[in-house]
C-alpha cells in the first residue's frame, strides 16, 4: 500500500549470469555424475540373480527418476499450498514472501510431463501391479491380494490391461494443481496492476477451494505414486507421512530462497522477524514429520503383524538401507531439533542455510527409502547415479523457480496486508 | 533512604503513551523500577532495556531432566527390577520407551518452566506480592520509580518527567 514508502516495491529479482552459471555448473556436475553412474552400472554388466530375475541398470535409473519426480513435485505443490494457507489463515506477516512461494509452482507442469513419461516408460520396473500376470488366475504368478486391489488402478477396464483409473487420477491431480496455481498466480499479478482489496478476497476463496482439493489429492497421490510400489503393504498414515515430508522440504526450500535473496540484497522489508518465523515453521514441522514417522513405525513394530512389519524389515534389516534409516532420523529430526531450538539460531542466516540444506537432502533420503527398497531391493543404494540425478533435478527446479521469480515484482505491492508485514515484529 | 521501599508511581491510560513515556523518562536519566500492566504490552521489554528472559534455558534443562528420568526409570524397571516380555520384544526395547519419554519430557519442561516463572516473579505461595496500584490489574498501566535508586534526581523533576510524558496521575507509595 501507499503508506510503505521507504522500500522499492517494484523491485524485481535480477537472475544474473553469475547465478545462472552456478546453477548450470551444479547441473553439469549432476549430468557428469549421472553419466558416470550409468556407465559404471552398464559396464558392470547385467548380473543374473538367483531365481533367474536379471537386474538391469535402467531399473535403477527409473527408480531415481521416480524418487525425484515425486520429491520435486512435492516441493513445487507445497509452494502453492503454503501460499494458499497464508490467504486461508488471513496471515499478514508473510506478505513479502508470497512471490517466493508462488515461484515454486512453475515446476508443476514440467513435473506432470516428467511423471507421466516416466510412468509410461518405466511402469513394469517400478510398480509390481502393472504386470498383467499377477491378475491371471491361471498363471503361477497369480497374486490374490494384488488382484483384490486391482480395481483401484484399472477400473473400469479389465485388471492387468491399461491402468486407466490410475492415469486419470494422475492427470486430474496435476491438472487441478496447475489450474489452481495459474488462478492464484494470475490473480496475484493482476492485483499488482489494479490494487484494491477485491483480489485478496477472490484469492482467499480460490485458496480455500484449493486446500480442500489438496487435502484429498495429496493423500491419494501418496498412495498412488509411493505406497503402491510395495503393493501388498499399506499404512493408513501414509498420505500424511508423504505430505509431512513434502511440507518440511518445501518450507526449507522457501527459507533457503528467502535467505539467498536477502544475501543478494533483495527483499529489504523482510527482516529477522520474518526469517525467525520461517525458522519456526521448519523447526515445528520437522517435529511433525518425526511424529508421523514414529507413529507409523511404533504401531507396526509393536503389533508385529508380518504383512505390516515386512516394510520395516526390508529397510532396517538391509545392509543397503539400514544405515539410511538412521541418517534419515538424524538429518530430519535430531539436527533441526537441536540446532534450531534457540531463538538466536532461527534468527541467523548461517544456521538456517546449514539446516535447511541438510533437511532438503534428508527428505530426499526419506523418499529414497520409500521408493528404492520396493523397486530395486538390494541392488539399490546411494551412488553416483543418485547424487547426479538429485543435482540435475535440483538445479533444474532452481532454474525454473528463479527464472520465473525474476519476471514479476518480488513483492505483491498492492496486497492489503503489506503494511502488517512491513511492521512484523516478534 | 532505603532502597525498594518508597516509590513514585505514574499512572497511564494508554499503552502507546506508556511506551513513549518509558522512552522519555529513561532518556532523562531516571531509572525505572518496574512497569505493571494489565496485559502484555508489545515492545515494552525492549524499551525498558530488559535482557531477554532465560526461562527457555530453564525449560530446556527441565526437559533434559525429564528425558533422563523417563529413560532411567523405564530401563531400570524393564531390564533390572521386573523384567517382562511384552509382545515378544526384548526386555529393554527402546522404541517402546519413546512415548513415555516424550510425555515426561514435556511434563517436566512445562512444570519446571511454570515453577521457575512463579518463583522468579514472586508468585510463590509463601511470597507476598506487592500491590503498587490495584488498577494495574484492571485498566491502568503503572510505572514505578524507586526514589532511593534515583537519589541524585530531584523528586519534583521525577514527577514533572512523568507528567510531561503523559501520566494521568502521579502518586507516591511506600511499603514497610
Amino acid at each position: 500500500m501507499a503508506q510503505v514508502k521507504n522500500y522499492n516495491l517494484d523491485q524485481k529479482f535480477d537472475f544474473t549470469d553469475a547465478v545462472k552459471k552456478v546453477i548450470f555448473i551444479l547441473g553439469g556436475i549432476g549430468v557428469l555424475l549421472l553419466v558416470l553412474g550409468i556407465l559404471a552400472a552398464a559396464l558392470g554388466g547385467d548380473h543374473a540373480e538367483e531365481g533367474g530375475h536379471a537386474f538391469h541398470w535402467t531399473q535403477r535409473l527409473f527408480a531415481n527418476l521416480w524418487i525425484n519426480n515425486v520429491y520435486f513435485t512435492g516441493i513445487a505443490i507445497i509452494g502453492v499450498f503454503f501460499f494458499a494457507i497464508q490467504y486461508a489463515a488471513q496471515a499478514g506477516w508473510s506478505t513479502a514472501l508470497l512471490r517466493i512461494m508462488l515461484s515454486f509452482g512453475y515446476w508443476l507442469p514440467i513435473a506432470a510431463v516428467l511423471m507421466l513419461v516416466t510412468f509410461f516408460i518405466a511402469n513394469h520396473d517400478l510398480f509390481h501391479w502393472t504386470h498383467s500376470y499377477v491378475f491371471d488366475k491361471t498363471s503361477a504368478e497369480y497374486d490374490r491380494i494384488i488382484d483384490g486391489k486391482g480395481s483401484f488402478f484399472y477400473w473400469p477396464m479389465e485388471k492387468g490391461t491399461f491402468p486407466i483409473f490410475y492415469i486419470v487420477r494422475m492427470v486430474l491431480f496435476f491438472g487441478f494443481w496447475v489450474f489452481f496455481f495459474n488462478k492464484l498466480k494470475s490473480l496475484s499479478y493482476e492485483e499488482d496492476l489494479q490494487g484494491g482489496t477485491s483480489y485478496w478476497y477472490t484469492i482467499r476463496k480460490w485458496s480455500a477451494i484449493f486446500l480442500v482439493f489438496f487435502a484429498v489429492s495429496s493423500s491419494i497421490s501418496a498412495w498412488d505414486w509411493v505406497m503402491s510400489i510395495d503393493t501388498h503393504w499399506f499404512s493408513t498414515l501414509f498420505g500424511w507421512y508423504v505430505f509431512a515430508s513434502w511440507f518440511v522440504a518445501g518450507l526449507s526450500a522457501i527459507t533457503l530462497v528467502t535467505v539467498f535473496l536477502k544475501d543478494q540484497g533483495y527483499l529489504e522489508m523482510v527482516n529477522q522477524n520474518h526469517i525467525h518465523d520461517l525458522g519456526k515453521f521448519v523447526f515445528a514441522f520437522s517435529i511433525f514429520w518425526t511424529y508421523i514417522w514414529f507413529s507409523q513405525f511404533l504401531l507396526i513394530y509393536y503389533a508385529n503383524i508380518p504383512e505390516e512389519s515386512v516394510y520395516f524389515i526390508e529397510r532396517l534389516s538391509s545392509d543397503v538401507y539400514g544405515p539410511y534409516i538412521f541418517v534419515n532420523i538424524v538429518l530430519n529430526f535430531v539436527l533441526p531439533f537441536l540446532v534450531l531450538m534457540t531463538r538466536d539460531a532461527k534468527r541467523h542466516n548461517i544456521f538456517l542455510k546449514l539446516v535447511c540444506t541438510l533437511i532438503i537432502l534428508g527428505h530426499w533420503i526419506d523418499f529414497f527409502l520409500m521408493v528404492q527398497p520396493g523397486t530395486l531391493g538390494h541392488n539399490g543404494g546411494v551412488g553416483l547415479m543418485e547424487l547426479g540425478m538429485l543435482l540435475v533435478y535440483g538445479s533444474a527446479f532452481a532454474f525454473v523457480a528463479l527464472s520465473n521469480l525474476s519476471k514479476h515484482n518480488l513483492i505483491a505491492k498492492n496486497h492489503p496486508m503489506l503494511e502488517e508485514s512491513y511492521h512484523h515484529h516478534i | 533512604m532505603e532502597r525498594d521501599k518508597h516509590f513514585i508511581l505514574g499512572i497511564f491510560d494508554d499503552e502507546d503513551i506508556l511506551l513513549n513515556a518509558v522512552k522519555e523518562v529513561r532518556a532523562t536519566g531516571i531509572r525505572i523500577h518496574e512497569v505493571f500492566s494489565p496485559y502484555p504490552v508489545h515492545g515494552l521489554d525492549e524499551e525498558l532495556g530488559y535482557k531477554r528472559s532465560s526461562l527457555p534455558i530453564a525449560a530446556f534443562l527441565f526437559g533434559v531432566l525429564g528425558t533422563t528420568l523417563a529413560l532411567t526409570m523405564q530401563f531400570y524397571m524393564m531390564k533390572f527390577d521386573w523384567p517382562m516380555i511384552i509382545g515378544g520384544k526384548d526386555h529393554a526395547a527402546f522404541p517402546d520407551f519413546i512415548p513415555v519419554t516424550f510425555e515426561l519430557t514435556v511434563l517436566l519442561a512445562a512444570f519446571g518452566m511454570v515453577g521457575v516463572f512463579m518463583i522468579s516473579s514472586n508468585l510463590k505461595p509463601w511470597g507476598q506480592p506487592r500491590i503498587y496500584d490495584l488498577r494495574s490489574t484492571d485498566d491502568k498501566h503503572v510505572m514505578a520509580i524507586d526514589i532511593a535508586t534515583n537519589a541524585s534526581v530531584d523528586l519534583e523533576k521525577i514527577k514533572d518527567a512523568l507528567k510531561t510524558s503523559g501520566a494521568t496521575e502521579v502518586n507516591s507509595k511506600s511499603f514497610d
